[in-house]
C-alpha cells in the first residue's frame, strides 16, 4: 500500500540520526521481505551483535504484555534502552490480525529510550512472526541494549523464540489449568527463568511447588536450538545454570527487579561460561540454514521451465509417476538443461 | 504466505470516555477484512496516539470518540502525527459526532466520519478505496 519517498539508504542514515519514523518504515520494509528488506538487513549487519535479546513466552493470559511493561521500565530505571517487539496471531481466515498488546504497555510511551512494534505471525506457526528475527537484528542495530520479545500466548510446542532469545522466560500463572499441560512438549525445556506471575493470587504457591518439582526430575537433558547442550543429574545442579523460579506481580512491579536482575545474571552467565558464543554459532547456523535453502528453492524454481512443472503436475494427476520420483526427474532436467551451471 | 504488503490499522479511543466497545466492534471487522489492526485501549492521550501511529508505521488512524471533546481531541492527533511526519496517514473518526460538526472535522483532515448505525462493511471499502486513490495519484505523480 505504500509510497516510499526516501530510499533505504537515507532511512538507515535518519534511524540512526534517531529518527523514529524512519526506524518505523525501516521495520515495515524488512517485515515485508524480499530484496529490499535483504538490502537494509546487508546494510545493517556490521551494526548488530550488541543487544540482549530477552524472550518472554507462556500460556495466554499469564501476564506477559503486563511484565514486558513492567520489565522495560525497570530496565530504564537502569538507564538501558529497550526494544519491545509483541506478537499476536495472525488470524489464518482472513489473514488480518488484532494486535492488542500495547494495551498493556501504555506507560511507556513518550519514552525516547523505549521503541515497541506489533508484529502479526502472518502464517508462521511457532509463536513468533516470519521476520521476527530480522526485526530483531533492525532493533538491535539502532542500539537498543535489551530487546524483550514478547510471543504469541503458547501452549506447548510453540518454541521458536529458543533460538531467537538469548534468555529465555517462561511465564506461568496460578489457576491456568492442570500442571500436566506444561510437561507435555517442551516448554519448560526452553526456560533459563521462570516467572509465576500473578503472584498475589490463591493457588501461586501451589503453581511454584510444582515447577520446583518439575525441574528436580531427571536425568534432565537441556535441548537449545535443537542440541543437546548438557544433562543434568537429578536434583543435582552442581553446574550449569539452574533457572530460577521468580514470583511476580506485575500489575504493581513487584518482583520485576528480582527478575530483571536474573536476567542479567543469565547474561553474565552466558558470558562467562562461552555459552553465548555457543547460542550464537547455533543462531547463525540456523539463519544461515534458512537463507539458504530459500535462495536455492528461488534459483531453482526460476530454471525449471513452467511448461515442465505443468506436464510433472499433469504425470502426477494422472498417477504416471509418484511425487518423490518425479522430483528426481525435474532436478536432473535442470542440470541437464543448463550445462553451464553443472560442476 | 506472500510478502504481499498488509495495511496497517492503529484503532485508538483519546480522552475520558470509556465506552470502547465500539472501538472494539470496528477492530473486528477490520481483522476479518483482512488488516493487522493495533487496539490501543481506552483513556489514550493525543501524544500516545501520535505515537503509536509512528512506532507501528499505520496506514490509517481511526479515532472512536464518544464523550464529545472530538473537536477538542481531534485536532491535537492531528497536529501531532503532521509534527512526527505522518501527514501521509488516512484519519478517520467514529463516535457520536454532530452533523453540524462534519465539515469542521474534514476541513482538519479527517478523511471520512462514522456515526452510530454505519456497517462496518463501509468502512473498510472506504479504507480501500481511499488507499487505492492514493496509490494511483502516487503513480500519476511519480
Amino acid at each position: 500500500m505504500r509510497r516510499h519517498g526516501a530510499s533505504t539508504t537515507e532511512l538507515i542514515t535518519a534511524a540512526q540520526g534517531g529518527d523514529r519514523r524512519s526506524l518505523a518504515r525501516l521495520i515495515t520494509l524488512v517485515e515485508n521481505g524480499g530484496p529490499t528488506a535483504e538490502r537494509i538487513l546487508q546494510t545493517l549487519f556490521p551494526s548488530t551483535g550488541r543487544a540482549h535479546i530477552v524472550g518472554v513466552t507462556g500460556a495466554p493470559g499469564t501476564g506477559k504484555s503486563t511484565l514486558v511493561n513492567a520489565m522495560a521500565r525497570e530496565y530504564r530505571n537502569r538507564g538501558l534502552t529497550v526494544g519491545i517487539i509483541a506478537i499476536d496471531p495472525t488470524s489464518p481466515f482472513s489473514g488480518g490480525a488484532l494486535l492488542g498488546d500495547r494495551v498493556r504497555m501504555r506507560d511507556l510511551v513518550g519514552d525516547e529510550g523505549v521503541f515497541i512494534r506489533s508484529m502479526a505471525t502472518r502464517g508462521s506457526l511457532g509463536g513468533l512472526a516470519r521476520a521476527t528475527d530480522d526485526v530483531i537484528q533492525v532493533l538491535d542495530a539502532m542500539g537498543f541494549d535489551r530487546i524483550l520479545v514478547e510471543t504469541v500466548g503458547v501452549g506447548q510446542a510453540e518454541v521458536d523464540i529458543a533460538s531467537s532469545a538469548h534468555t529465555v522466560i517462561v511465564v506461568e500463572a496460578p489457576g491456568l489449568g492442570d500442571d500436566i499441560q506444561a510437561i507435555k512438549a517442551g516448554i519448560l525445556e526452553i526456560a533459563d527463568i521462570f516467572v509465576v506471575n500473578k503472584a498475589d493470587r490463591e493457588g501461586a504457591e501451589r503453581t511454584v511447588m510444582a515447577l520446583q518439582a518439575m525441574l528436580g526430575l531427571g536425568p534432565r537433558t537441556v535441548v537449545h536450538h535443537g542440541q543437546t547442550m548438557r544433562v543434568e543429574e537429578p536434583g543435582g545442579n552442581t553446574q550449569g545454570w539452574t533457572p530460577p523460579i521468580i514470583k511476580t506481580v506485575a500489575t504493581r512491579g513487584e518482583g520485576v527487579p528480582e527478575l530483571v536482575q536474573a536476567v542479567e545474571a543469565h547474561r553474565a552467565y552466558l558470558m562467562e561460561t562461552g555459552e553465548l558464543r555457543q547460542r550464537e554459532e547455533a543462531r547463525v547456523t540456523h539463519g544461515l540454514e534458512q537463507i539458504l535453502r530459500e535462495a536455492l528453492v528461488q534459483r531453482l524454481v526460476h530454471r525449471i521451465s513452467p511448461q515442465a512443472l505443468d506436464q510433472t503436475v499433469q504425470r502426477v494427476l494422472a498417477r504416471e509417476v509418484d511425487p518423490y520420483t518425479a522430483v528426481e526427474e525435474l532436478l536432473h532436467l535442470e542440470e541437464q538443461g543448463e550445462p553451464q551451471a553443472a560442476r | 504466505m506472500n510478502t504481499r504488503e498488509k495495511v496497517r490499522v492503529l484503532v485508538a479511543k483519546p480522552g475520558l470516555d470509556g465506552h470502547d466497545r465500539g472501538a472494539k466492534v470496528v477492530a473486528r471487522a477490520l481483522r476479518d477484512a483482512g488488516f493487522e489492526v493495533i487496539y490501543t485501549g481506552i483513556r489514550q492521550t493525543p501524544e500516545a496516539i501520535a505515537e503509536a501511529a509512528v512506532q507501528e508505521d499505520v496506514d490509517v488512524v481511526g479515532l472512536s470518540i464518544l464523550s464529545g471533546a472530538h473537536m477538542a481531541l481531534v485536532p491535537k492527533v492531528i497536529r501531532l502525527l503532521r509534527e512526527k511526519g505522518m501527514e501521509d496517514v488516512l484519519i478517520l473518526v467514529g463516535g457520536i459526532i454532530p452533523d453540524e460538526d462534519i465539515p469542521k472535522l474534514r476541513a482538519l483532515g479527517v478523511h471520512g466520519v462514522f456515526g452510530p448505525g454505519t456497517l462496518t462493511q463501509d468502512i473498510v471499502d472506504f479504507i480501500w478505496q481511499a488507499l487505492e486513490e492514493r496509490q494511483t495519484s502516487a503513480t500519476a505523480t511519480e
